[in-house]
Formats: C-alpha cells, sequence, structure tokens
C-alpha cells in the first residue's frame, strides 16, 4: 500500500460513511444514542478537508492526520477509540509503502491502542469484536505469503461476520451496556462501522 | 420535526452566539467551543471545568460563573466534547492552582476527558477528575460502563465550585466533588421522548398512555417501560429506587432536585415536590435545600427526575455560599 492508495482508502471510508450514515445511526438508535452514523460521516468530512493539500512523507503520516483529526472533530466513544487506532497505526508504517506484514504489525497496534483506551475484550459487543477477526485474518494472510489485496479481503470478511456476530452478544462496554439483556438481537455500530472500515480497504488495494 | 432553529446543522454555533448575546458576564469562544468566566482566570485558585454533549441546557454553560464553574465545554447535541475544547478550557481557565474535571460516567465523556487531562498534563496543568455516576436506574457492575452520571452533577458543581471560591487546593476540592456525587442518587421518568436536531426523529417511541420508568438524560432506555400514572406514584416509584440504593434515616439531612427534562411545565413540578415533601415528611427524612425546575434537561423530553444528596455540614455551608450564574444565583 502506497501514499495514494492510503489516501484513497480514508477518502473512501468517508464516502462509505456518507452512504452508510443512515444506517449506522438506526444501528444505534436500538442500544445507543442514535448518533454514531453522524459522528463518523462529521469526523472522515473533516479527515477529508484536513488531507487536503497535506504532504504526507510516508503512509503513516496519513493514518496519523486521520486519528489526529478523527480525535479532534468527533466526540463521543468512536471519536477517541477510531483516532487512537488509525494513530496508532500509522505511527508504525514510516515508510512510502507497506507491504502486507508490515500492514498487519501495523494494525494490530491500533487494535492494542484501542483496547488499552476503551478496556474492551471481545465478545463485549464493540468495535474490537469486528477488529479482532479482521486482524486475525489479515495477519494469518500475510504470514502465509499472501499480497496485501488478499489479506484486505480476507479481514474484510472476517470483519463483516465479526460484526453479524454481535447480534446475540450483550453489551459490557458503552452506553448499549446500560440495556443490560435488552442489548440482545441488535448488531453493534462501532463494529459496522469497522466493517465498513475494511471492506474499503479491499476495495482500494483490488487490483 | 418541528423545533426554534435556523438549521440542525447549525444549533450549536446558534445557540452559543446566543448565549454569547444574552450574558455578558460569560465569555464565549466561537472558535474553539467554549464558555468561560469574563473576568479569566482567578489567579491561584483552583478552577472547576465541565462539559458534556449539549441539550441539557441550563447545564454545563448556564453554570459558570463566581462560585461554580469556571468553565464549561459543550459537545455537539448528546454527544460528549472533543479534547481539544477541553485542553483549550484549560488553558484559559487555569489560575496555576490547577482544574478539576467534573466528568459524567457515559464512554465518550471519559474518554474524551481522560485524552484531555493527558494533553493538559504536558502543558504543565495540574488536572484531578470528578467523576459523577449518580443514576440507581443502572447497574454499577463489572458488566457495564457503571452509572450514569445525571442531576448529581449539579450538586457537585455548586458545591465544589463554592470551595475552590474559597481557595482551597486542588485535593481538597476534587475530594468535596467525589464525596457529594458518592452522597447523591438520582432517578428519572420520561412521558414523552426527545429529538435531536441531527436525527429529525424521536430516539424512542412512547405510547399517549405509557412512560419509560429509569430514563437516561440521552433518552436510553430505563428499567421498565409502565402505564402512565398519577405524579404521587411516579415519584413514589423514583423515590423507593433511590432508598433502596442510599437507605436515609429519619433526622437526616439532605438536599433534593426535582428537575425537569425539558417539556414538563413548572406546575407540574411543583406537583411533584409536594408529593416528594411528602414521601420524606412520612419517613422522617429532611430536606434542608431543594431545587424545583429545569437544571439538567434532555431537549423537550417530558418528565422529570429526582435527585437526592445526604448533606453534612460543610456541604450544606458550601451549598450556601453566593453563587452567581445565568441559572443559579443566590447571595451574590
Ligand atoms: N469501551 C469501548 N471499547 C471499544 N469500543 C467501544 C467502547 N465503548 C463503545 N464502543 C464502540 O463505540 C460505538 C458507539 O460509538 P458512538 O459514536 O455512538 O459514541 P457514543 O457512545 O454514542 O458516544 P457519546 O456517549 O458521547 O454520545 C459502539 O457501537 C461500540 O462499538
Ligand atoms: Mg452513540
Amino acid at each position: 500500500m502506497d501514499i495514494h492508495q492510503t489516501r484513497t482508502w480514508v477518502r473512501s471510508i468517508a464516502a462509505a460513511m456518507d452512504q452508510h450514515k443512515d444506517h449506522l445511526t438506526q444501528l444505534d438508535s436500538a442500544i445507543g444514542d442514535a448518533d454514531h452514523g453522524v459522528n463518523m460521516q462529521r469526523g472522515f468530512t473533516a479527515v477529508v478537508a484536513a488531507l487536503d493539500g497535506y504532504e504526507p512523507a510516508g503512509v503513516g503520516d496519513v493514518l496519523v492526520k486521520t486519528g489526529t483529526t478523527l480525535i479532534s472533530k468527533v466526540g463521543g466513544a468512536a471519536g477517541p477509540l477510531y483516532g487512537t487506532f488509525f494513530r496508532a497505526t500509522g505511527k508504525q508504517l514510516t515508510g512510502p509503502v507497506a507491504d502486507a506484514e508490515q500492514l498487519a504489525a501495523a494494525l494490530d497496534a491500533g487494535l492494542a491502542g484501542v483496547q488499552k483506551l476503551g478496556a474492551a475484550v471481545p465478545g463485549d459487543k464493540t468495535m474490537v469484536d469486528a477488529l479482532t477477526p479482521a486482524l486475525e485474518a489479515f495477519g494469518a494472510a500475510a504470514r502465509a505469503g499472501e499480497d496485501e489485496a488478499t489479506a484486505a479481503e480476507k479481514a474484510a470478511e472476517a470483519a463483516e461476520t465479526g460484526a453479524k456476530d454481535t447480534i446475540p452478544l450483550q453489551a459490557r462496554k458503552g452506553r448499549a451496556s446500560y440495556l443490560g439483556s435488552r442489548s440482545t438481537g441488535h448488531q453493534d455500530p462501532g463494529a459496522t462501522s469497522t466493517a465498513l472500515i475494511f471492506r474499503t480497504l479491499a476495495e482500494v488495494l483490488k487490483p | 420535526m418541528k423545533k426554534l432553529i435556523n438549521s440542525p446543522d447549525t444549533v450549536l454555533d446558534d445557540a452559543l452566539a446566543g448565549v454569547a448575546a444574552a450574558h455578558p458576564t460569560l465569555k464565549v469562544d466561537l472558535e474553539a467551543r467554549i464558555i468561560t468566566r469574563a473576568g479569566g482566570p482567578s489567579v491561584g485558585k483552583v478552577a472547576l471545568i465541565s462539559g458534556g454533549g449539549s441539550g441539557h441546557e441550563p447545564l454545563h454553560g448556564g453554570f459558570v460563573g463566581p462560585g461554580m464553574l469556571h468553565a464549561a465545554c459543550p459537545g455537539e447535541v448528546f454527544t460528549s466534547p472533543v479534547p481539544d475544547q477541553m485542553l483549550a478550557a484549560a488553558q484559559a481557565a487555569d489560575g496555576g492552582a490547577g482544574v478539576v474535571f467534573v466528568v459524567k460516567n457515559y464512554t465518550g465523556d471519559v474518554l474524551n476527558f481522560e485524552m484531555a487531562a493527558e494533553l493538559a498534563g504536558e502543558d504543565g496543568i495540574e488536572v484531578a477528575t470528578v467523576l459523577v455516576d449518580d443514576d440507581v436506574a443502572v447497574k454499577d457492575s463489572t458488566w457495564t460502563a457503571g452509572r450514569r452520571g445525571t442531576g448529581a452533577t449539579v450538586f457537585v458543581e455548586k458545591i465544589a465550585g463554592a470551595l475552590a471560591e474559597q481557595g482551597a487546593d486542588l485535593a481538597s476540592v476534587a475530594e468535596i466533588g467525589r464525596r457529594v456525587n458518592a452522597a447523591s442518587r438520582s432517578f428519572a421518568v420520561a412521558l414523552s421522548p426527545c429529538t435531536t436536531p441531527a436525527a429529525g426523529k424521536p430516539g424512542f417511541e412512547l405510547a399517549e398512555d405509557e412512560m419509560e420508568v429509569g430514563v437516561g438524560i440521552h433518552g436510553e432506555p430505563g428499567r421498565s417501560r409502565e402505564k402512565l400514572e398519577p405524579a404521587a406514584a411516579i415519584v413514589a416509584r423514583s423515590l423507593d429506587a433511590i432508598f433502596a440504593d442510599q437507605p436515609l434515616a429519619a433526622g437526616e439531612e439532605t438536599i433534593v432536585m426535582v428537575n425537569g427534562l425539558g417539556g414538563t411545565p413548572l406546575i407540574e413540578l411543583y406537583v411533584a415536590y409536594a408529593d416528594v415533601a411528602k414521601y420524606f415528611a412520612e419517613r422522617g427524612v429532611r430536606i434542608v435545600r431543594n431545587l424545583v425546575g429545569n437544571y439538567i434537561t434532555s431537549l423537550e423530553m417530558a418528565g422529570a427526575s429526582f435527585t437526592v444528596c445526604k448533606a453534612d455540614e460543610q456541604m450544606l455551608a458550601l451549598w450556601d455560599a453566593p453563587v452567581n450564574t445565568p441559572a443559579l444565583r443566590w447571595g451574590a
């Protein structure tokens, strides 16, 4: 993945958030406060504006800028969490290109940042339930010598499955946890936006 | 959606412009989105800073002024503010004695204030945090994000703000804030939902004859949905929940707030307060100070929240200390 592709990825995430804003907000109105789609759209719109005219030296710079902007613009739980994810991922990628293995390691650092901040573990019904299987799939593909396009496709599929698998779970973190057992039967909005992020990565890297 | 607004996208900016125009005692930075005291920092004194999603007015901006907050950071409607705001507030309000962040316990608020505290620390500003989690409708367990912060926020801001005004140090101001929170419990009942300008439709639905018992200040569902009851029964239900969580013995002294959620007229709040007073009298528990009105709202939601603080002498003395803010003013 080079700098141009990284920029395209982030711009595509913005487009995906635009397109899926209502769906994400609808998921959040079932178990949260009906703002996740709005939050994500506002954040990535600001990211696109921040990247305009920005001259990054490496792939990581684009992602660090993305994360910093999300932290500054989104608010809510998703702002600091996604902001930390992109910043921590970006900090690992200093070169002008990143191969599959470098990406895998960097994304793992991103997830570690999310878990350090939010203290969620798999099964808590959060974005971590999509991130964890996505990064496992990405890492396994990278270690098996697959290219980043293949790894990203596998990660996207795993994230989508992970997001769907949050439906029966009872939330133990975030606003949804207030509902207790009433949070079951609904898909987690944050896990769903994570799946969108990996789906766009797969599309951008597709040869 | 029927609202007195110019556009859903500009509600917060437009409202802040209104606050600026209405209150010369406040300084509103529209760029940084912070509300501070017009007089600037109080040199040598601890500054109390709070913030959270908008839509709960007068919380927090209406409580900025001598004897209470030094700065408020309003987020988008029902969304926590961002760390940049709290950092800007800390820089603007710090009088050299450090700042206390008053944070309502919601994941979004906690995370954003945590990042802000880190940034302020790097800037050489000492930060202490008081987490408010008084809503007994939510079970506090390791399996949830913990209790929500609601009405006790007003008590914490008033009492800790008074101690800060007297020149107490950072640890003491934070300590009394935590003590007030620990002594306070809240419970709310909604009679109608509310609509955020961005969403355009109600966050939940309630039939004409239904109420949401234990509702959160963002319209989060509560403990149960019930058939609408007379005020006395709603009050009894709410206070039962509070007393079950923090038993109060005859003779004990309390500060009680009957708070409107935004869409309930004052006449109904007084109806409820009569029942509250009766409930306390029957148990011999004393209400020595009270607030009846709209202090922490949820847009146009109808309903009320009840907050009870088991107050000690120091808390009561600080409660009585002068305060001069747009929404709370006495002795000044
Ligand atoms: N502790 C956590 N760790 C990881 N992810 C979390 C955590 N808490 C919440 N989330 C994720 O955040 C999503 C909700 O994000 P959203 O943008 O709606 O913020 P929010 O919780 O509504 O914030 P706010 O309370 O300030 O409005 C959830 O669906 C969940 O995936
Ligand atoms: Mg939300």
